[in-house]
């Protein structure tokens, strides 16, 4: 299969498509970022997070169309402000969602699963009563066109390399949030020990509605970033969502840095054996190779060592 | 007689009104379109009775039922397939003599794994054996690395995101995305004509009451206890000397084979199977009919099947926007409130009136009503 390229095709057939999987590995890492807290740290399997992401998309699209109209001068800056928005909507109504119904679940685990599709089901009718049914895109500002020419026969586009950057950034910040900050030391206390956690004080039931509420916000942002790669329908979010599943637990549950190692591994074999054979055929490879490699480590590639 | 190794009295009562429901009381007042409507949901209630052994007993929640349930309507819609492919049927092909969609896909041969589905013994074997073995190679791995709970859901449904995929990536050999359409004959007999739906209701009724059977007698069983028993407390089953994780393996055979017959059921009474059907979606789906009849409840996952299906006809004729809505809260208010269904609802508010209502009846014993809820409710 290689016979046809010569050395030099080959090396930047790798980088290109290399960086197409690197764009495909900021998507996985910005949604499953979201949910290695929701199911690492809190054992909620929230299916409708692909749905938080999309919520984050629409509410991007929309900021966008507000610029457009109102302030085009300022059109070259909207990312920022819609980024901002998309957290907060998300994250406003993950805590929503968190009070009136994962509250209620937190000791029936898979009844979380079930519930939380639910709640996708209707979050999806719900875009698609008050946007269409119709994918819609967002006009990125000029600064964002065109692409990058590394040498003469590799080129990478702006707008990709603007969402790398971005989830190299909200990484650090969640790593941040997560390990050095007060409120992320609660967040593992509860998780370790909620009986020990509530009786040193920790408001627990304080810390479950932020930390869910966080999770959905990281998946807000995903959605905006995912606009400046994608065209955003009422149903987009459900595509990823078993793949951000398996993106999670091949990482091992509980472990950021798994989570970003197994979307890397991920991310580049499905976008290399693309360019082989079918996206399809691509696709079902990579699924069974992590399938198959989980069966035979189901605690995933870094596992949290903690006593049951 | 009422108390043997299949049911206790109420128990009893339970399967008789809903074999009279089914046998009698349908047949006789819906038209052959409507029936046939029912012989579709009730090829769903097979994979719902398989979810009450595997999760509702066995707490294994698997969201892949949709694969086993493929499985088997792809072993015999290929056997049907290739029966309605004979050479007389595909003479304007330019390779008669193979399914219509291999001739379409540049395939100018019976590829070789289709070649034994020509025998309708081996189809048999195959709707029971593959699901089956497949089954077990998926529960040895998972259950034997003590993998459980949530993981075991994520990887199931990962199976199904898989298999969906496949099957539509390899147009050739599996018609793709529109599945196998245009059956029409089993050894002969036409499929298609009003008697035959009416004679194949009759019978996928039948086959559903054996599967009843079967789960009642694993619930009354030993082994069922122990699955409860597993459920409940895993690592006390273990240490008493149970090999917890071949029991589960068993659980999810059963589940899995329950399945495939009721796919071979829906690619004999619908003529068609696709891979809408395998999917995520569906599978998920699947799990809300075991879900709304009551997890614990044999009857119930008939009952539940039926109803969720007909109000999906129903709603989704008329407001279509709303279906889904509604879907969704369901699966909000059954996690929430109604943790046990339908049956749950009748083990708590209709029995004990009946009960007031007839003296004679002994009352339940109180707090055993957790896995001896009474089956089934007439759900309409």
């Amino acid at each position: 299969m290689f016979g046809d390229y010569s050395i030099g095709d080959l090396g930047s057939i790798f980088v290109m498509q290399g960086f197409a999987g690197l764009i495909l590995f900021s998507v996985y890492v910005l949604m499953a970022l979201g949910l290695a807290i929701i199911f690492g740290q809190m054992g909620v399997i929230n299916m409708a997070h692909g749905e938080f992401m999309i919520l984050g998309a629409y509410v991007t699209w929309m900021t966008s169309n507000l610029f457009q109209t109102y302030l085009p001068s300022l059109f070259s800056g909207y990312f920022f402000l819609a980024m901002i928005l998309a957290f907060v909507a998300s994250g406003a109504l993950g805590m929503l969602v968190e009070w009136v119904l994962i509250r209620h679940l937190y000791k029936r685990p898979l009844d979380t699963l079930l519930a939380t599709w639910g709640l996708s089901l209707i979050l999806q009718q719900a875009f698609r009563s008050v946007f269409g049914a119709r994918e819609v895109g967002v006009d990125l500002p000029q600064w964002m066109l065109g692409s990058l020419h590394v040498t003469e026969s590799i080129e990478v586009p702006i707008n990709g390399v603007f969402v790398m950057c971005l989830t190299v950034l909200i990484t650090v910040g969640v790593a941040y949030v997560m390990y050095k900050s007060r409120w992320g030391r609660q967040v593992r206390a509860v998780v370790q020990n909620r009986i020990m956690a509530g009786a040193v004080g920790i408001n627990t039931e304080k810390v479950d509605r932020y930390t869910y509420g966080l999770g959905c916000g990281i998946a807000g942002v995903a959605g905006s970033a995912f606009t400046m790669i994608g065209s955003t329908g009422p149903t987009s979010g459900q595509l990823y969502i078993v793949d951000t599943f398996l993106v999670v637990v091949f990482g091992g549950a509980a472990s950021l840095l798994g989570t970003i190692a197994s979307a890397f591994s991920i991310s580049q074999t499905q976008s290399t054996l693309e360019f082989f054979m079918s996206g399809s055929m691509a696709k079902v490879l990579t699924l069974l190779a992590v399938v198959g490699i989980l069966m035979l480590r189901p605690q995933g590639l870094f596992a949290l060592k903690v006593r049951k | 007689m009422t108390d043997n190794r299949f049911f206790n009295r109420s128990e009893f009562i339970g399967i008789l009104l809903l074999a009279v429901f089914l046998v009698v009381v349908l047949p006789l007042t819906l038209d052959v379109f409507r029936l046939n409507l029912v012989a579709k949901y009730l090829t769903y209630a097979f994979v719902a009775l398989g979810l009450v052994v595997c999760w509702g007993y066995g707490g294994i929640l698997s969201l892949g039922q949709g694969v086993f349930f493929g499985l088997g309507g792809y072993c015999m819609a290929m056997f049907l397939k290739l029966e309605a492919s004979s050479v007389e049927n595909t003479k304007i092909q330019s390779t008669p003599g193979i399914p219509d969609f291999m001739d379409w896909n540049q395939i100018t041969s019976l590829p070789l794994f289709w070649k034994p589905f020509s025998s309708l013994t081996f189809t048999i074997a195959a709707i029971i054996l593959v699901p089956g073995i497949f089954a077990w190679i998926i529960g040895t791995a998972m259950f034997k690395r003590r993998v459980g709970g949530t993981y075991f859901a994520i990887i199931t449904q990962a199976v199904a995101a898989i298999l969906t995929i496949l099957i539509v990536g390899q147009q050739g050999y599996t018609g793709g995305i529109n599945g196998m359409t245009d059956l029409r004959t089993l050894k002969g007999w036409d499929i298609r004509p009003d008697h035959a739906k009416v004679v194949l209701y009759f019978f996928e009724v039948g086959c559903l009451f054996v599967c009843i059977m079967i789960a009642q007698f694993v619930r009354h069983s030993k082994l069922g206890r122990i699955l409860v028993a597993m459920r409940e407390k895993e690592d006390r089953v273990r240490f008493s000397g149970y090999s917890v994780a071949n029991f589960k393996i068993f659980a999810f055979c059963i589940a899995a084979v329950f399945a495939a017959i009721g796919g071979a059921m829906f690619a004999l009474n619908v003529g068609f199977m696709s891979p809408s059907f395998v999917g995520i979606v569906p599978s998920i789906e699947m799990v809300i009919y075991t879900a709304v009849g009551g997890r614990l409840s044999i009857l119930g996952a008939v009952y539940g099947t039926l109803l969720v299906n007909f109000a999906k006809t129903s709603l989704s004729e008329t407001f279509p926007e709303l279906w889904l809505f509604g879907l969704g809260g369901l699966f909000i208010a059954v996690v929430l409130a109604f943790p046990n269904g339908l049956a749950g609802i009748w083990g708590d508010y209709v029995q004990p009136r009946i009960d007031r209502l007839i003296p004679s009846r002994k009352p339940k014993p109180e707090g055993w009503t957790d896995s001896s809820v009474a089956d089934g409710a007439p759900a309409e």
